[in-house]
C-alpha cells in the first residue's frame, strides 16, 4: 500500500519513517496528481497558515478538499488537525479543509514554553500508555457527538476519529512508537 | 504528568520548521509580511544584520515592547536574539514567552569564553555554526537547532555555501570512523563524542539545522536545500530587496520546490531587484568569526 505525506512544509521526514517502519511504501505528496496514487494521507505539524497558502498556490487543496468529501482517508497531526477542523476559534478568518466536525483554538495550550509531553491512555491501540508529545498545539473547544473520542486529556479529545479522519493534537510520530500510525493503516484506510 | 521544557519538547518543535523560512523582521508590519509570504517563524530583531553591519556600534537584544509588538502581530512563532554567552538577556525573553531563542553571533559577544548553558531554560534555542566541532560543541551546551552561519547582512551566500559543505564533508567522514578514531578525532574538533556517535548513527547533526547568512534570492535558498539545509533563514534578503513581498513568497515556494527546476525558474521570474550584495574580501568585520 502508497500511503502519502503532505510533503509541503513541517516535520514531513518523521511521518515518512514511520510509515516505512510499519513496511508501507510513501510518497511525500507536494503537487496534486501525488494524490491519485495514494491510499491514505498523513498531514504534519508545522504551521497551518504556511500550509494553507502553499497548498492553495500549488493547487493541492482543491483536490484534496473534494477527495476528503468522498471519503479519502486522511491523518492530521497537530497543525494537521487544525486543517481538516469545521473552525478555528481564534482565527475565524482562517481557512480549513471542513472534513472533521470539531472547533479548535490554535496554541490552545499556550506558546512553545508551555508545550508539553505527557503519558496518555488510548485504549483503541492498547492497553500501554501514549508518550504524547504536545507542541504549540491546538485543543479541541468542541465537537460533535459523531466524532468518536480515543483520548482525551484534561477534558479535551486529544486524539479523535470520523468515519475516514483521525486526528491528534500531538505528534506520534516524533517518539518510537508506531502504533497510532498503525491504527490508521489498519483501522482507517483498510476499511 | 505534564513535562515542559523537555529534550523531545525543544528538539520537536525545531522538526515543525522543517522545510520552511524563517524571515528577520525589525517592525510588526514586516512581520505581518513575512507571515502573509508564508514564513513558518520570524525573528524579532530591532535592525537586520545588513544595518547592524552599517551602523556598527554595540548590538543588542531587541526593545521588549517591539518583541511583544510582534508576537501581537503574527499567529505564527517568534524568536528572538540574545547576544552570546548573555544569559540575562536569555532569561528576559523567557520570562517574556518568546518561542525560540537564537544565541547570535550577529549580535555583538557578551562573554568571550562561555556560550549560555542552554539545558537550564524552558525555551529553545538555536546557535550558529560554521563546522561540525561547532555544531556539536552547541548542541552539547543544550541547543535545539543548529544553522550554519553564512556572513549575515551581505547578500552573498558563499559562506553559507562553505559552512554546509564542511559540516557535510565531517559527517562523512565521521560515518566511517571507528570508535577510537572518533575519541580522537573529537578532540581534534574539540566534540563530545557520545554527541558524535549519534552522527554517525543518523548520518546527520541529531537537530535540525537550518542554512542562515547571506540568502538573497529563490536559487540562494533553493541551493541551500540542495545541500541539505532542513530550511532556510532569511535576514536582510528580505527586508533590503526592492519588493520584500514579492521576494518573501518566491523564497518561501524555492524552499518547497527546492528540487524542480522548472518550478524554479517560474518562481524566480520577475520578482524585482534583490537586495545590494557584498563581497566578503573587502568587509571589515566577519560576524561568522564570533562565537567559539
Amino acid at each position: 500500500m502508497k500511503i502519502g505525506v503532505l510533503g509541503i512544509q513541517g516535520d514531513i521526514q518523521e511521518h515518512l519513517r514511520m510509515i516505512e517502519r510499519l513496511g508501507h511504501e510513501v510518497i511525500w505528496v507536494k503537487r496534486p496528481e501525488q494524490l491519485e496514487k495514494i491510499s491514505g494521507l498523513i498531514m504534519p505539524g508545522g504551521e497551518s497558515t504556511t500550509m494553507i497558502k502553499l497548498m492553495k498556490r500549488f493547487e493541492v487543496w482543491e483536490p484534496l478538499y473534494q477527495m476528503l468529501q468522498n471519503g479519502f482517508p486522511v491523518y492530521g497531526t497537530c497543525a494537521g488537525l487544525v486543517l481538516l477542523a469545521y473552525e478555528i476559534e481564534n482565527y475565524p478568518d482562517q481557512d480549513s479543509l471542513k472534513a472533521l466536525p470539531v472547533r479548535v483554538e490554535r496554541n490552545g495550550y499556550g506558546r512553545q514554553v508551555d508545550s508539553f509531553e505527557v503519558e496518555l491512555e488510548i485504549p483503541a491501540i492498547g492497553a500501554n500508555s501514549f508518550n504524547a508529545v504536545f507542541i504549540r498545539a491546538p485543543i479541541i473547544v468542541d465537537w460533535d457527538k459523531s466524532v468518536e473520542v480515543l483520548s482525551i486529556y484534561k477534558n479535551a479529545p486529544v486524539l479523535v476519529r470520523y468515519g475516514n479522519i483521525l486526528a491528534s493534537s500531538f505528534h506520534p510520530e516524533l517518539t518510537d512508537d508506531v502504533r497510532i500510525h498503525r491504527y490508521f493503516i489498519d483501522e482507517v484506510i483498510k476499511e | 504528568m505534564e513535562k515542559k521544557g523537555t529534550w523531545a519538547v525543544k528538539k520537536g518543535f525545531a522538526e515543525m520548521f522543517k522545510n520552511g523560512v524563517i524571515m528577520d523582521v525589525t517592525t510588526p508590519e514586516q512581520a505581518k509580511i513575512a507571515q502573509e509570504a508564508g514564513a513558518v517563524a520570524v525573528m524579532a530583531l530591532e535592525r537586520v544584520p545588513a544595518d547592524i553591519r552599517k551602523e556598527g556600534g554595540v548590538a543588542r537584544m531587541a526593545d521588549i515592547r517591539l518583541i511583544k509588538s510582534i508576537m501581537e502581530a503574527v499567529s505564527i512563532p517568534v524568536m528572538a536574539k540574545v547576544r552570546i554567552g548573555h544569559i540575562a538577556e536569555a532569561r528576559i525573553l523567557e520570562a517574556v514567552g518568546v518561542d525560540f531563542i537564537d544565541e547570535s553571533e550577529v549580535l555583538t559577544p557578551a562573554d568571550d569564553r562561555y556560550h549560555v548553558d542552554k539545558h537550564q531554560f524552558t525555551v529553545p534555542f538555536v546557535c550558529g555554526a560554521r563546522n561540525l566541532g561547532e555544531a556539536v560543541r552547541r548542541i552539547a551546551e543544550g541547543a535545539a537547532m543548529i544553522r550554519t552561519k553564512g556572513e549575515a547582512g551581505t547578500g552573498n551566500i558563499i559562506e553559507a555555501v562553505k559552512h554546509m559543505r564542511t559540516v557535510n564533508e565531517e559527517i562523512r567522514k565521521v560515518k566511517l570512523m571507528s570508535d577510537e578514531e572518533l575519541v580522537h578525532y573529537g578532540k581534534e574538533i574539540g566534540a563530545p563524542v557520545e554527541i558524535l556517535k549519534q552522527v554517525r548513527e543518523l548520518g546527520r547533526l541529531p537537530v535540525v539545522n537550518f542554512a542562515a547568512g547571506g540568502v538573497a534570492t529563490p536559487a540562494d535558498a533553493a541551493l541551500m536545500m540542495i545541500l541539505g539545509a532542513d530550511g532556510v533563514f532569511v535576514g536582510s534578503g528580505i527586508f533590503k530587496s526592492k519588493d520584500p513581498r514579492k521576494m518573501g513568497k518566491a523564497i518561501v515556494e524555492s524552499v518547497l520546490h527546492w528540487d524542480d527546476p522548472k518550478i524554479l525558474a517560474k518562481i524566480s521570474e520577475d520578482i524585482g531587484q534583490p537586495m545590494e550584495g557584498k563581497d566578503i574580501e573587502e568587509l571589515e568585520v566577519k560576524l561568522q568569526e564570533r562565537g567559539w
